[in-house]
């Protein structure tokens, strides 16, 4: 083996180089780990760059009543009380540092009047929290990221892909990799790897996420024997474009609702007043008046209902529709064009404060939203769950293993706060590097295990024998998008949830058929092929954990089981693979709260 | 339902040349949905970059029917469709294979550039205070997605190949970002006037046409840059007063 294919030796590998990937390869690197980072895309092109609310973190720059505990406090009741309370400690405590770091490393916030970086208002966030660049903080975040990683002697494999995490008696020794322009294998052989490697939007019809979201560190991870957590958790962002078609499910920042936008159905009706849940009743206005008076920084006045978290926004744009009461394309309408009756220059404010907004609505819908409103409607946005983790140093259930940022599970509980992931992904990819740094620095190298490797590459190359004959995998992964958008969506059943299972396992069938013709080189049809066994992989664990959890709570809603259960609120759900491949569900009892803690979330509940 | 076909560049350093498809479109669509239907449908193993699909990634940077644009922007309701639509890969980066070029050389010139070196934090807290004013510039600059069309479009490296003496307007614009950077203390003036090549830019302004983010690279960045070497290196009476020093 060791003749056929190259080997890189890394004390630390990082797989992903959004935010939580790049942070992670910096803080590895800076602690004097070699460090290696394989990403399927571009450096610079990750799905981080996508992101458009800020970075939350509670620094107090707008509102000095702003602080860890406030900002704890609004992440458990966010995630519904099912998060990990030590993730959310550290992560309230943490991220005002990382982003004054980003600033040090060359970011360059919004201000306040006083030249501090500005902060606004988002959904859940009792006061203003998300240091932000107009809505391009995602692009921000990861240039700032790439422009300090390449100096710090980290070596970049862009467009390689891994196939398979390497294993020896338990522990992760390194993975399995193909570059994707000549289609050449690779070895990896890491003392410690770090998954970074998103989510899995492309398993759905309508999302707002990249190309390159298709489970991957999921998949891996899970094969590899590690434990993963709150699977049946999908957010399903309450506003992403709907028309024209081809844009359908591209993400309209909730910024939008910060800066004064509103939502309201067919007859014009703010619809989101009549539906306020009893736990944010005292958070929330009363009136439209105060509503607005709150987004213009009145801290007399309490959040919009718009700005209530994105599972509620999102179930009530969906019942709009359903009811008949939607837009003329299937959706609801935005509006931030009405401010113009509160400010005089609103049409320069709305292109100031939301200009890739203003951009991408006139450019791909021929929209201009400082006139008219938006047509919006749910889309595939986040996942919460993923590989479990030990909350202080990030490691899987797999030694040598680590995961941050969205592959990773415990932080967000039910439901994530927009702005949330951004932090997240400075302050548990710093973590998850300094401490895969620390193992690789304790544990050494392990042993590579050759049969793997002749294993992996033997499947990835199958595809090739079936050539034309073979099932198309472009349309494989078609069907699995229409059946996961149709049944494993926003408004799940019981009945609907196991039609989805035949359908996967019958899915899986032909995904095993796939063939593919043309060589190795930039083959796109070839690295579907191999990307859609991860989505199928992970498809059939989301679909069984929501059956299994029989309950609604935060961004997992039931037909029916449309309410919480006092049962369930005690438990996640982990789920593990057995020997014959299949996945093993099971409760597992949520992170006890300290009492601190707990004081802490009584405390702000007032 | 209307047809249209896209006269797409097929092959690699061995073999290439254009291959027609004709598909079905419909309301709305933009050119990389046109070449996603043909991927699928028509030519499984077709190389094609894209990412995000909403202008943010600036992976897909193809030249269609000529201009350098990006596919997921470019509606097909804004081309001529009676007739094809040609759809090539950047011109100025070595050919991968179909629509793939290897832009690794922007990369590399990166790393030559001086990074950030931001002045001590001045602030009780640790951390600076700076004004929204000084720095409404810079994050024009900072919207950059490197999409590289500019360095495409551009004639010093697009027709003279001057990749190793000229770094390209992308990198004129990273470097303006940070010599105006009110927290930045580094000067990039020497480098810019000698291994960046800023001489070579003669303002034909083909980089600003093409930038997908209406940044104003030449007027904004380039010739700022320009004033301010020729201020530091060829301004006599500067030189004299120097020399009296």
């Amino acid at each position: 083996m060791a003749a056929e294919y190259p080997i890189h030796e890394y004390d630390v590998l990082v797989v992903g180089a959004g935010g939580a990937g790049l942070r992670a390869a910096i803080e590895a690197a800076n602690s004097g780990a070699k460090t290696g980072v394989v990403t399927k895309s571009l450096l610079g092109k990750a799905h981080t760059v996508m992101a458009e609310g800020g970075m939350a973190a509670a620094m107090g720059n707008v509102d000095d009543r702003d602080n860890w505990k406030v900002h704890f406090a609004d992440t458990m009741r966010g995630g519904q009380y099912l998060n990990n309370c030590r993730m959310a400690e550290v992560h309230a405590k943490e991220a005002p540092a990382r982003v004054r770091e980003l600033e040090a490393w060359g970011a360059v916030f919004d201000r306040t009047k006083d030249g501090k970086i500005l902060q606004r208002n988002f959904g859940g966030h009792r006061y203003p929290r998300l240091a932000h660049v107009g809505d391009r903080t995602g692009l921000e975040m990861i240039r700032t990221l790439q422009d300090h990683a390449i100096h710090q002697g980290i070596e970049f494999h862009m467009e390689n892909t891994i196939l398979r995490l390497l294993t020896d008696g338990g522990r992760c020794v390194g993975a399995f990799a193909y570059d994707r322009e000549r289609g050449r294998f690779r070895v990896f052989h890491a003392k410690a790897v770090i998954l970074a490697t998103g989510g899995i939007g492309r398993a759905f019809q309508v999302t707002s996420n990249s190309w390159e979201y298709t489970a991957d560190g999921h998949a891996l991870a899970y094969l590899a024997g590690a434990e993963l957590l709150d699977m049946e958790f999908i957010q399903f962002h309450p506003t992403g474009m709907v028309w024209p078609p081809s844009v359908k499910g591209i993400l309209v920042t909730e910024g939008v609702r910060g800066e004064g936008g509103v939502l309201r159905n067919k007859d014009g009706k703010r619809f989101m007043f009549d539906d306020i849940p009893d736990n944010y009743k005292s958070q929330t206005a009363d009136t439209p008046e105060e509503g607005w008076r709150y987004t213009q920084g009145d801290k007399s006045a309490r959040r919009p209902p718009e700005l209530l978290t994105r599972d509620h926004v999102a179930r009530c744009i969906n019942r709009e529709v359903k009811a008949g009461r939607g837009s003329p394309h299937g959706g609801v309408f935005l509006d931030i064009a009405w401010i113009k009756e509160k400010i005089p220059n609103s049409v320069e404010h709305i292109k100031k404060k939301l200009p890739s907004m203003y951009h991408q609505f006139k450019q791909l819908a021929d929209i201009d939203i400082t006139q008219v409103p938006m047509e919006v409607g749910p889309t595939t946005h986040y996942m919460m769950g993923g590989v479990a983790v030990e909350a202080d140093s990030q490691m899987s259930t797999v030694p040598g293993l680590f995961a941050a940022g969205e592959c990773g599970a415990g932080l967000h509980g039910a439901n994530r706060l927009g702005g949330n992931s951004l932090s997240d992904l400075l302050v548990f990819g710093k973590r998850a590097g300094e401490f895969a740094a620390k193992f690789a620095k304790e544990k050494g190298a392990g042993t590579l295990p050759k049969d793997q490797v002749e294993d992996a590459a033997r499947v990835a190359l199958a595809p090739f024998e079936r050539g034309a004959a073979g099932e198309n995998p472009f349309t494989v992964q078609h069907d699995l998008q229409s059946l996961m958008q149709d049944l494993v969506g926003i408004v799940r059943q019981e009945s609907e949830m196991q039609q989805a299972l035949e359908k996967i396992q019958a899915l899986k069938v032909r995904a095993a058929k796939a063939g593919i013709t043309g060589n190795r080189e930039y083959n796109t049809g070839w690295h579907t092929a191999l990307d859609l066994d991860n989505l199928l992989t992970i498809s059939e664990i989301v679909a069984k954990a929501a059956i299994e959890r029989k309950e609604s709570r935060g961004a997992q809603f039931r037909d029916d089981y449309p309410e919480k259960s006092t049962e369930w609120a005690k438990y996640n759900l982990r789920v593990t693979r057995n020997a014959d491949g299949s996945p093993n569900v099971q409760k597992t009892p949520v992170v006890p709260v300290p009492d601190e803690l707990k004081q802490v979330i009584e405390e702000q509940a007032k | 339902m209307a047809n249209a076909t896209f006269r797409i560049w097929r092959g690699d350093a061995s073999q290439s040349g254009f291959k027609d498809y004709t598909i079905e479109i419909s309301e709305g669509m933009v050119v990389l949905d046109a070449v996603h239907k043909i991927q699928a449908e028509h030519a499984n193993d077709m190389a094609v970059r894209w990412n995000c699909k909403a202008g943010k990634c600036g992976s897909c940077s193809a030249e269609i029917n000529g201009s350098p644009r990006l596919m997921c922007m470019t509606r097909l309701n804004s081309l001529p469709l009676d007739q094809p639509v040609t759809v090539e890969p950047m011109h100025t980066f070595p050919h991968v294979k179909d629509l793939v070029t290897d832009v690794s050389w922007n990369y590399r010139v990166k790393l030559k550039l001086k990074k950030f070196q931001p002045r001590k934090p001045d602030a009780p807290d640790g951390t600076w205070r700076v004004q929204q004013a000084d720095i409404d510039r810079v994050q024009e600059f900072r919207k950059c997605i490197e999409c590289f069309l500019c360095q495409d479009v551009c004639h010093v490296l697009r027709d003279h190949h001057k990749h190793d003496e000229f770094i390209g307007p992308r990198f004129f614009v990273y470097s303006a970002a940070m010599e105006m950077n009110p927290l930045d203390t580094a000067d990039r003036l020497g480098d810019l006037r000698d291994s960046c090549g800023i001489g070579y830019c003669n303002i034909t302004k083909c980089c600003t046409k093409v930038c997908p983010e209406e940044i104003h690279i030449t007027d904004n960045a380039i010739i700022p840059l320009k004033e301010r070497v020729v201020d530091e290196y060829y301004d006599p009476l500067r030189r004299l007063f120097k020399m009296f020093k």
